[in-house]
């Protein structure tokens, strides 16, 4: 009697909590952990932002492993979570099965490319972003050579080293654009070891700046070029405060606006493609105090007209995914 | 490939070598006695994130080197007490510790420092500096020996000397002691050990906390010596690689050196040669990164010859049954 006196309790007190929970939102991490500096961090401060100005709360989940992909989602999905956010292309085929089981909850990935009613795919160009700190890259380097050090390596990744070379080449068409992936696999976004010592090789092969698209990897790679007296350029987030003085610029990547604009729309998320590329602030490089006597005057209106030139249309940047080849870099 | 070059590499594979041979020296003391280790894994990410923790508190690497060193000497208590002491399966136990290390050193870091499980970056005193030996400056006009020295054995971090100095003496204390032969025969036979007066358990206990201070050091220059700070399974199965090493060099000091250089060298040109030509066949970078295990394989079956483990490796000991 007792015990199904408790059975009934529980089953009312979690029915309770799920009709509270009912309009939060949602989050989930990819494997480079919320606190990478870079990609994932980007969508926590978005989520932050959106908790501050709201006053609302959000769930959150971490990825601790590939396995737990589909169980998150749906979890997530069950507790009545709407909107559920996901960062990372890797969630692709996950959600692809999952999202037509709930088809009331609004799903939205970074990064990611799914076909569903009720999916909304955010893209950014990185392509473009990285051409203007290949640029900036191009000009900052005495020695003609510059790196790109890439995390795991997929298809988003070269299209970042594409973009990269292409911008590197157009400043200097004789430049050599060294690249290099940490790995084939997911623990390739958070091996800073491999990331300096990739850095001190490239180094070694003449490279004087070198660009990290490597998540918890690029740490690794920042920390090294500061060690070994050579510029670098940081990725997603604001890396420059990391080693003042000593990297270059960062390619932003608006992930937290992303995650913002979706919290904020909440159920009535508007699903489908959603780009995100240089006319509308998706990407682009960023400047501040810490890197302000690294980039000249000229420097900036150089890349700031070819920017404006990207958004415009006048200038094409070729998009490594588009055809998975690059005229300017060879992987 | 110039000279140049091949220093290049040389350097790139003591640094990466290092956290091997220590932890494969590690594995020596610990297997010679009779203990499998399969924590070793374990053991240098606790020592890396406690060294990383400490460094970051106090400003002082030297400081974090010994909390390294203490947290992975507990963990290897831990490993003796349940091996040893209450006679439970090694390998369980060694499993155990790898999954303890990585769930702890993640929670009391984010509980610390509230960056998800990673330290502050470090800087200045918190991390241990190159060292250049006396006379590279000078040398280094000498042709070929000259650039030897000054590039690839001058400046690395103490902690390279430490692990390349640890060879001689343990083979030394391994060989040439009254210790390492005791420490050897209970590895291979316990009960003659014990019916000599000598105590086994003593013995196995003092290996295994060797075991536990030699993990310390690899973890403790992963994290302040090769990069600066800690980062979740920063480790990324160097304890494996290691014991693979082992078995390569057949439990023997000498040839470790060797086997853990060779495995530092192909993680080298795996980083440098990301894709290689091969006169219009482009080897893709995914073999190159692939190599350091296909080989490990390739040499664990086939060129090693028969490795025999010590004889009472495993085999907790009793002393009447």
């Amino acid at each position: 009697m007792s015990v199904t006196k408790n059975f009934l309790g529980a089953a009312a007190a979690l029915a309770l909590t799920a009709g509270m929970a009912a309009a939060e939102p949602a989050i989930i991490f990819d494997l480079g952990g919320k606190f990478d500096k870079s990609f994932n961090e980007a969508a926590f401060n978005g989520a932050q932002r959106w908790a501050q100005e709201t006053g609302g709360t959000y769930k959150e989940l971490e990825m601790q492993s590939e396995a737990q992909r589909e169980q998150a989602l749906r979890r997530l999905a069950e507790a009545g979570a709407n909107p559920i956010v996901m960062t990372g292309f890797a969630f692709g085929d996950v959600l692809n099965q999952v999202a037509p089981d709930y088809p009331d909850t609004k799903f939205a990935i970074v990064d990611g490319f799914v076909e569903q009613p009720n999916v909304r795919t955010i893209l950014f160009t990185e392509h473009e972003g990285s051409y203007l700190v290949g640029m900036l890259a191009a000009m900052a380097s005495k020695s003609g050579t510059v790196g790109f050090v890439g995390g795991m390596d997929i298809p988003l990744i070269r299209r970042f080293g594409c973009g990269y070379a292409q911008g590197v080449k157009a400043v200097n068409p004789n430049a050599t654009v060294i690249a290099n992936m940490t790995g084939t696999t997911p623990a390739a976004w958070n091996d800073p070891v491999k990331g300096a010592e990739l850095a001190k090789s490239q180094k070694a092969q003449g490279a004087d700046v070198i660009y990290a698209a490597a998540g918890g990897t690029g740490i690794g790679v920042l920390q090294a070029a500061a060690d070994e007296g050579i510029l670098s350029i940081g990725v997603d987030s604001n890396q420059n405060y990391l080693h003042p003085g000593k990297v270059l610029t960062s390619m932003l990547k608006r992930v937290d606006n992303a995650v913002y604009e979706a919290f904020k729309a909440g159920e009535n998320l508007e699903t489908g493609i959603h780009v995100m590329n240089l006319a509308s602030g998706g990407v682009g490089y960023a400047m501040d105090e810490n890197n302000a006597p690294l980039v000249t005057a000229e420097m900036q209106a150089a890349v700031d007209t070819a920017a404006a030139k990207i958004a415009s249309g006048d200038l094409v940047v070729h998009d490594y995914m588009s055809d998975n080849t690059c005229p300017a870099l060879s992987f | 490939m110039d000279f140049a070059t091949l220093l290049q590499l040389l350097d790139s594979t003591l640094r990466l070598a290092t956290p091997l041979l220590l932890a494969c020296l590690a594995g020596l003391y610990s297997e010679r006695a009779g203990i499998f280790d399969i924590g070793l894994e374990g053991k240098m990410l606790a020592a890396a994130f406690t060294a990383a923790a400490v460094a970051a508190l106090t400003g002082n690497v030297w400081l974090g080197l010994a909390a390294g060193i203490l947290a992975s000497a507990g963990m290897a208590a831990i490993h003796a007490l349940a091996s040893i002491t209450f006679r439970g399966n090694q390998l369980i136990s060694g499993v155990a510790i790898n999954f303890l290390a990585a769930g702890m050193t993640v929670l009391v870091g984010q509980n610390l420092f509230a960056l998800g499980g990673r330290t502050p970056q470090l800087a200045g005193g918190g991390r241990f500096a190159p060292i250049t030996l006396p006379g590279a400056e000078a040398l280094s006009a000498v042709p070929l020996l000259g650039p030897l020295y000054a590039e690839v054995i001058s400046g690395h971090t103490i902690l390279v000397y430490i692990a390349l100095a640890a060879v001689p003496l343990t083979w030394w204390l391994l060989y040439r002691t009254r210790f390492g032969l005791r420490l050897r025969a209970v590895g291979e036979n316990p009960a003659a050990v014990d019916t000599a007066g000598v105590s086994v358990v003593g013995l196995r206990f003092v290996a295994v906390l060797i075991c536990g201070v030699l993990c310390g050091i690899a973890g403790a220059y992963l994290a302040t010596a090769l990069s600066a700070g800690f980062v979740k399974d920063m480790t990324a199965g160097r304890g494996f690689i290691a014991l693979a090493a082992l078995i390569f060099a057949k439990w023997r000091p000498v040839q470790a050196l060797g086997a853990c250089l060779l495995f530092g060298f192909l993680e080298t040109v795996a980083i440098r040669y990301q894709n290689v030509d091969l006169g219009g066949v482009v080897v893709p970078v995914q073999v190159m990164q692939a190599l350091p295990y296909i080989l490990t394989v390739v040499i664990l079956a086939g060129f090693v010859g028969k490795a025999i483990p010590p004889r009472a490796g495993g085999e907790p000991y009793v002393k009447e049954r």
